[in-house]
């Protein structure tokens, strides 16, 4: 007996694609291609004019000392963050993967930030490192340390990275434990019994058996640091002092919002999508050879 | 046939019915950005307008602060369910007044409806601000303030600082035995970095922001604050920076709480920062005119103000703007005026509110809300202390702030901070004069 099922209709199939196909339409497809659109266009804030101007946005974008300042800026943010949050969340996750009393509740707080908008967790690392108020800051300044994020560009981004990098281990966190708990011990027995010791056991066995996950969440974490933190920097630093945290997705909010330049920042946008793509593209080329499924 | 009628007829009648309460009310939306108090007395005029008359329901709603409000509108614009009145910041009033067609002018707005107006009643110090070279009032003034120096008398006494500082180097001398005296992180400071250093600085010094009177007679105008007065006093703050005479407080008014705190004896900031200070300061304080350099010809002149008004939105029925009118005029009443202005401590923005409160020895108990009074009406204002009008100045801000920081953070000079503020915003205005045309 014939055991699998045929359909004969053609258009079954693109019908079940369709609901994905609408989504990726109306939240992708559509606003990249306004925001394209826009670029060309030189728009008052109130979009009462509008005016064709080709290149001349992507030309001022790249005449300007500034972009390239929030370029560099964006590179050392976004490598602090990925690196720190994905090498802090994975030592937790073997911690929390040995067997502890308390490991349930130890899981529980590690996943709650998760659950705090990233304006409220900038708020809370105010509160503990605003200069003259924070609890934090002042022995930190009685100590003699001159802690001054406001205007030492250095301690600025410090701050931003703590609180992009504490928010974003609880996820990072959970799926590596949830990687780690799916690597048979089997395997680690077997090279606990031909001596390995445990580190030489993580390195050889149990990271690379992990290294899907670390694939997967590098991808995330890249563009979790390219998109998401902007509600951090502006909850902490609103992109201060003198720039020094201005990452590239906070000048687009920066230019387009604050400054109501709609063109110029949506010529940003599109950049920052090339890149994004492009990086993607990379990791998916080359560092997934190097995954072991 | 006949039930066909009385279909109809019933069709009408109720219809007719449901009708009715909105023929007989009609809603004015009022987005506006003020918290804490000022968000009480926003609730309580709308309710006390509503209540004066049966036609027209004031709808107050809290939007977020002042650049989040003014982004709700222009969203709400775009999509063509503008609010019909918008309280909108200072800065913001360029923008606001460069979109023809999204926005009613105020002076129209009272002639079409008939309201009595007349312009000279107003301060014109606060109304100068949002009214056009000819004097045509574009934006009805809200909640005003300017920039004071408020004082930690009990602080100073402690110090052995004898008088309230009346110029900058008294203020440094100050400052100094301040800090000898166990203020160590903190000499003297300041709220809004740019709006004291910058723009209050210049005007309170008559010296120029910008050509073409700092932007008020046209969008072609160029920044110019880079003049020696200003470099000089960018100087002073840097050099104090190094030992924390001075300490800088930021971009916004987050860190006024040094003042309450203690911290900061001597604290720049909007006169309107006094209900907070009544709430929050342990100690006897008081407000002083901002500080001058002697040596500067002709300071002090006057300050400028800041605070919001009160935008209309284009594109609404007639019948909507009549109750648009009737409830500025209802603003504008003397009582309710003086009432507001010695509640809330904002600015008194008629003539005669501010001649009723001074009538009523108001003054004399609290000396304070008088400060900024006299610092705007100090002298007759000249082009450069007017006011200023420069597009995209939400943004500008940030970029002199900016500057500001890398001076005082030692990366760059005071000259080469204020020329690159300058030239950068400079580049800001050419490319807000293309938009609005």
């Amino acid at each position: 007996m014939e055991k699998s099922a045929f359909f004969n209709s053609k258009l079954l199939p693109y019908l079940l694609l369709v609901p994905q196909l609408v989504i990726k339409f109306v939240f992708f497809y559509w606003p990249a291609s306004q925001a394209l659109w826009q670029s060309f266009l030189r728009e008052d804030a109130f979009g009462l004019s509008s005016e064709f101007i080709g290149l001349e946005n992507y030309q001022a974008l790249f005449a300007e000392p500034q972009y390239y300042k929030a370029m560099l800026t964006t590179v050392v943010f976004s490598t602090l963050v990925a690196a720190l949050s994905l090498s802090i969340a994975l030592l937790f996750a073997t911690q929390a993967d040995k067997n502890l009393k308390a490991a349930p509740a130890y899981k529980t707080f590690m996943i709650w930030p998760y659950a705090v908008a990233p304006a409220v967790a900038g708020v809370l690392w105010i509160f503990m490192f605003q200069p003259s108020l924070g609890t934090l800051a002042r022995p930190l300044r009685a100590m003699g340390f001159d802690w001054n994020p406001l205007l030492n560009g250095n301690h600025a981004l410090i701050l931003v990275v703590m609180a992009a990098v504490w928010k974003q281990i609880s996820y990072n966190f959970l799926f590596f434990l949830a990687g780690l708990q799916s690597i048979p011990k089997s395997v680690i027995e077997a090279g606990a019994i031909d001596g390995a010791g445990p580190m030489r056991r993580f390195w050889t066995i149990v990271f690379p058996l992990l290294s899907p996950t670390t694939f997967f969440l590098l991808v995330v974490n890249v563009v979790y640091v390219f998109f998401d933190t902007f509600g951090i920097i502006d909850a902490v630093t609103g992109g201060g002092p003198a720039g020094a945290t201005t990452t590239m997705v906070y000048k687009v909010y920066a230019d387009g919002r604050l400054g109501g330049d709609l063109g110029g920042s949506a010529a940003q946008s599109v950049v920052l999508m090339v890149i994004v793509i492009a990086l993607t593209a990379i990791q998916f080329r080359y560092v997934e050879r190097k995954v072991q499924y | 046939m006949n039930f066909r009628h009385y279909g109809i007829a019933a069709t009408l009648a109720s219809t007719l019915a449901l009708a009715n309460p909105a023929y007989a009310v009609t809603e004015l939306q009022w987005w506006h950005a003020m918290t804490g108090g000022n968000n009480d007395i926003v609730n309580k005029l709308a309710e006390e307008f509503n209540a004066s008359q049966p036609d027209y329901k004031v709808v107050p709603s809290f939007k977020g602060n002042y650049p989040d409000t003014m982004n709700a509108g222009i969203a709400a614009f775009r999509a063509g369910n503008a609010p019909h009145v918008i309280q909108v910041f200072e800065v913001g009033t360029a923008t606001m007044m460069s979109a023809t067609g999204a926005i009613k002018p105020v002076y129209q707005l009272m002639k079409d409806a008939n309201e009595p107006f007349d312009p000279k009643a107003y301060l014109p110090a606060i109304t100068g601000y949002y009214s056009t070279s000819k004097g045509d009032m574009l934006s009805f003034p809200f909640n005003s303030s300017s920039m004071v120096m408020w004082i930690n008398k009990d602080e100073l006494k402690k110090a052995g600082v004898a008088e309230i500082p009346k110029t900058w180097p008294e203020v440094f001398d100050a400052a100094k035995k301040l800090k000898a005296a166990g203020h160590a992180t903190c000499g003297f400071s300041n709220a809004w970095a740019t709006w004291a250093n910058i723009e209050q600085f210049s005007a309170w010094h008559n010296v120029a922001i910008g050509t073409k009177a700092n932007g008020l007679d046209g969008f072609d105008t160029a920044l110019n604050f880079n003049g020696p007065l200003q470099v000089k006093h960018l100087q002073n703050l840097i050099d104090l920076q190094k030992d924390k005479t001075y300490d800088y407080s930021g971009r916004t008014n987050a860190s006024e709480s040094r003042f309450a705190s203690g911290e900061c004896a001597i604290f720049l900031t909007s006169s309107g920062y006094y209900a907070t200070a009544k709430g929050t300061a342990k100690f006897d304080f008081t407000s002083a005119p901002m500080p001058y350099y002697p040596d500067a010809a002709g300071a002090p002149q006057n300050s400028i103000i800041g605070g919001a008004s009160l935008w209309v939105m284009g594109g609404k029925k007639p019948e909507e703007y009549k109750g648009v009118a009737k409830f500025f005029a209802f603003l504008s009443d003397t009582n309710r005026q003086a009432k507001l202005h010695q509640e809330s401590g904002y600015l008194p923005i008629t003539k005669a509110a501010y001649e009723k409160t001074k009538a009523d020895g108001f003054y004399e108990k609290n000396p304070i809300l008088q400060t900024p009074l006299k610092e705007l009406t100090n002298k007759e204002p000249t082009e450069n202390s007017r006011g200023l009008r420069f597009g995209n100045m939400v943004q500008m801000r940030d970029i002199w702030a900016e500057e500001i920081e890398a001076a005082l953070a030692g990366q760059k000079t005071a000259k080469e901070a204020l020329d690159a503020a300058v030239a950068r915003g400079n580049a800001m205005l050419r490319t807000f004069e293309k938009t609005a045309k």
